[in-house]
Parts: C-alpha cells; structure tokens; sequence
C-alpha cells in the first residue's frame, strides 16, 4: 500500500529529495530568524575589523607590514572560513539535537552519509552568510580584497571547508555518541586549532618540537601558502597539494569515525534521549 | 482522511506477520533493559505494551525502530533485520510521541512538507491539506511549531506519523500530558486510521483505559520480560480483577514484592 504513495526509496533522485529536505529545513530556520543570521556575521566583522586596525597601525610603523599589506586581514578572513563553515556544520546539527528532532530524522528514511552531505551544503549557505558582507566590508574599511589573491584562493578555499567538515563530522559524531555532554567540542576544536595553524605567524615561528604537530594540519599550508603570495608574490602549489592529501585522509577517518559513533551510539541507546 | 490512499501489491515484502521479536535482548552493562522477549503482531492488529517505568517498553520500541542494536536476538520489521537492513522499511513505519519535538521555530506546514519529502509522500501537498483538515491543523498551520499548545502538538506529531500512511505505527504514549477531551479525540483518529488503512499499531500507554478502548492484545513487561501477553479481557479475568488498571497494579506490586523477597 505504502509504496503506492511514495517515490522509490533507492537511487539518485531519492538521495537528492532527502538531502535537499535537510537543507531546506535549514534554509526555513535561517530565514525565520534575523537574529541568528546577524550573530553568524557579526563574529566575523569583530574579527576582521579587529584585525585591520592592527594591520593599519602596524603598516605605519614598520616597513615590514606595510609592504606585506593584506598578511592579517587575508589571515582572518581565511581563517574565518575555516571557523564558520565547521561551526556551520556542527550547528546544524546540534540543532536537531536541540530541537529533540533526531529520533524522528533517525528512524526517517534519511540516510547517515545523506544527513552529512545536508550538513556540507548547510554549511557552505552559512559560511556565505557569514562572508559575503565581512569580505565586502574588508574592501570598503581596509582596501583589502580577498579576491586579489587570484585564482589560489580556490585551493585555499577547498581546502580549508574541507577541513572544517572534517572536524564537524568528529565533533557531531560525539555528540551523537555522548550526548550533549561533548557539545564543546563542537566549539572547541576549531580554536584549539588556530594557534597551531599558525594563521598570523610562520611555522618557524613555533618551538622546533612543535611544528611536526602544526605541518599534521592542513590550514599551516594554506595559510604558508597566503604568506608566500603576499610576501613574495608566489604561488605555492606544493603545499596546497600537501593539504589536499591530508585532507583526504582527513575527510576519510572523519566519515569513518562519524558511521562508528552513529553504531556506537545505537549499540549504546543514546539516540534514543538525544536532547532530552 | 485517506482520499489518496492507493492500494495494491508494491512488490515488497507483503507476506507473513509485520513485525516479530525473537529473544530479544539488550542490556547495558549490568543492567538487563530487555530480557529475552518474543512476540509478533499480526497484520492489522492494535497491540499495547505495558509496564511501569523501567519495564522496557521504550527500548523493545526504540530496537524495533532500529535506534537501538539489541544485545542479542532479532527484531524483524516487514521481514528486515532492524539492526542492520532497517532503511529497506523505514518508509512503511512511523512514529509518534509527546517526548519527541520537531523543529520549533519551523511552521506546521514547513514541517510537514520537509518529513514529506524525506518520505518521498507523492502530491504532499494535498495530504499535507487532508491531514490538515482531519486533524483540524488550519488554524494554525502557517505558526511556528514551538508556539503551539500541548494539544495541538500532539495533533502535529500525529500529522506528522501518519504523512506516509504507514502501515506499522509505533506509539509511545501518544496521549501523555493532554487533556481527557483531546485525549479522547487523539484516540478517535488512530481508530479511524487503523480502521481505513489496516495498519498494525504498537502501543505503549501507561493509560490503562486507552488500552482497554483501543488494544486488540495486551503484552505487559515487568523487568525486561514479558509478564503477560493476551486480549484486555482475558488478562482481567485470569487476574480476577473488574479493570486492567488493577491487573497493573497486581503485576507492578507483585513485582515489588519479589525484589524485596529477592533482596531479603
């Protein structure tokens, strides 16, 4: 009977419905509040104008800054792609676990590697939300555009939402595995990153026995490779690729490491109270 | 309520009983939740599960839904290992509760159109218009979820449970926290549901004259086990007693009982 009333199951086109479901439900939730959507732009414009003055005031006093003009406020607007696209992803959803909507998404025929896919593409229309007006006002405030890095700023772009996925997908998947208790690390993982990804600063800049742990992360590449182009005018194709392959690996145990927390979390029963 | 109701043969899994449990087990350490439980529902048939608190209703219905991987032993749905095939007949089930929400901030009709799509539910616009209407949604179906009233949750929740025309519905206190006006009215409909479609109904109420209107069949749990599995009046007779109220008030107390003669 049911089937009668019901598109196929299986296939493409039932993968594409449920996702686009996810992202839609979403897009109504962001749309029903301005709030929200002016808190995902505001942390960013606190940053990057924080940021701009530094860089002003230094290009006054040191010659260094004022030939290396775009080094911080390319640094944060990069970094923040990084920040909100994985905050992005782990939002929506610690949403549905806030919303006590994850029994009905888990037991829907939503499947786990659809839900991730609504959470990339969440999380790509949020970190538009975020960006597009804090890169605008970049150029009006400080001169700067993050477009002048040319066609590098796709790899740079790719890899860094890459990594951000990644993330979301460890910090997501404990809390489906250990409740809302883990929600921190939805927050924490992204900042405890920043240090050791050495957004403002070079590599070298790190004690010696340190910088093996910064080279594991993707994000050192992309942000030596913005300081190669705004200090000395080159594109470093080695490191992005280095960051892609990382990333690779990163994304595969990220999905692998999300798929054993959902089983887990089954074996465990703690689907079932989610946000209770 | 079901104007676009089709019916036929869709090729899947038609034969034998929707559901069947077979020494199903899940225990979380030390502590035995489910303890080696068997039954199975027949097609179109409305089954209560009872038991005081802790007595593993939930987690039976949680592991029939597959949220849940049992210790040990199967709980098969449309003949699919719950545990591991469950997304063959996700689609054929649903559920409802008053402990789970759906997004707040979202209207009744955002809602609905978004678990109708995950359901893949042809023309959901016009069974979103006739749950609609059924389940007396108009007024307030353009208003966000979270300013609605208990009641009208609950009627949202249903709506929600009933989008796919499932033909296993499983309920886990589906008129906990309403009023006995509406209480009543939310019983009506599953009736009218069950009665229209032929759908099989898992019901698990601490209600005992929800059951006693509503249920076919009684499996009542106490500690993980099944303590009794027969009709409402079959099971008051056997215990002598005029309501299944007071059958549940024997089997809880008597189990009350037993742990202290087991702790002396």
């Amino acid at each position: 009977m049911t089937s009668r009333l019901l598109e196929p199951q299986t296939g493409a086109a039932a993968t594409v419905r449920r996702i686009h479901a996810m992202v839609l439900r979403h897009w109504y939730l962001l749309r029903s509040s301005g709030p929200r959507a002016l808190e995902m732009v505001f942390w960013p414009l606190v940053q990057m104008l924080t940021w701009g003055f530094v860089q002003l005031h230094l290009a006054q006093t040191t010659s260094l800054a004022a030939a290396a003009a775009g080094l911080f406020v390319g640094g944060v607007l990069l970094w923040d792609i990084l920040a909100r696209s994985q905050l992005g992803f782990a939002m929506a959803f610690l949403e549905e676990v806030w919303a006590r909507n994850l029994g009905h998404l888990m037991m829907s025929p939503l499947r786990s590697y659809e839900l991730i896919a609504s959470l990339v593409m969440v999380s790509l229309i949020k970190l538009a939300v975020s960006m597009i007006p804090v890169v605008v006002i970049a150029y009006l405030m400080f001169d700067y555009s993050l477009f002048s890095i040319g066609l590098p700023l796709a790899a740079f772009f790719a890899n860094l939402v890459i990594t951000s996925w990644s993330f979301g997908l460890v910090s997501t998947g404990a809390v489906l595995r250990y409740g809302l208790g883990a929600e921190n690390i939805a927050w924490l993982m992204t900042f405890l990153m920043m240090p050791l990804s050495c957004v403002y600063y070079p590599v070298t800049t790190l004690p010696v026995w340190l910088q093996p742990f910064s080279w594991a992360l993707p994000p050192t590449y992309v942000f030596e490779g913005l300081r190669a182009i705004v200090l000395h005018g080159e594109f470093r194709g080695d490191l992005m690729l280095w960051a892609f392959l990382l990333n690779l690996v990163y994304l595969a145990a990220g999905v692998a490491l999300f798929r054993y927390l959902i089983e887990s979390a089954r074996n465990a029963g703690t689907l079932v109270h989610m946000g209770e | 309520m079901l104007d676009t109701v089709k019916r036929g043969v869709d090729g899947e899994n038609r034969a034998g009983p929707p559901v069947v449990v077979r020494d199903l087990r899940k225990a979380y350490g030390d502590v035995v939740a489910v303890d080696g439980i068997s039954f199975t529902l027949e097609k179109g048939t409305v089954t209560a599960l009872l038991g005081g608190n802790g007595a593993g209703k939930t987690t039976t219905i949680s592991m029939l839904m597959g949220l849940i991987i049992p210790t040990s032993g199967v709980a098969e749905v449309f003949g699919a290992d719950m545990s591991t095939a469950r997304h063959r007949v996700l689609h054929r089930m649903n559920f409802e509760s008053p402990y789970s929400d759906v997004p707040m901030r979202l209207t009744v009709h955002q809602n609905l159109s978004i678990f109708a799509r995950l359901y893949g539910v042809i023309g959901f616009e016009a069974r979103i218009r006739e749950l609609s209407a059924s389940l007396r949604l108009d007024e307030f179906l353009h208003r966000p979820y979270g300013k609605l009233s208990a009641g009208q949750k609950t009627r949202v929740s249903l709506a929600k449970a009933l989008l796919n025309v499932p033909e296993l519905l499983l309920l886990d206190e589906p008129t906990a926290s309403l009023d006995p006006d509406t209480a009543d009215w939310v019983r009506s409909r599953l009736e009218d549901y069950r009665r229209e479609t032929g759908a099989t109904i898992l019901l698990a109420s601490h209600n005992m004259g929800e059951v006693e209107r509503m249920a076919d069949r009684v499996i009542m749990l106490d500690r993980g086990r099944i303590v009794a599995d027969e009709t409402p009046a079959t099971l008051v007779q056997r215990f002598g007693r005029e309501t299944l109220e007071e059958v549940f008030l024997d089997i809880a107390r008597r189990g009350g009982r037993h742990d202290a003669e087991t702790r002396s």
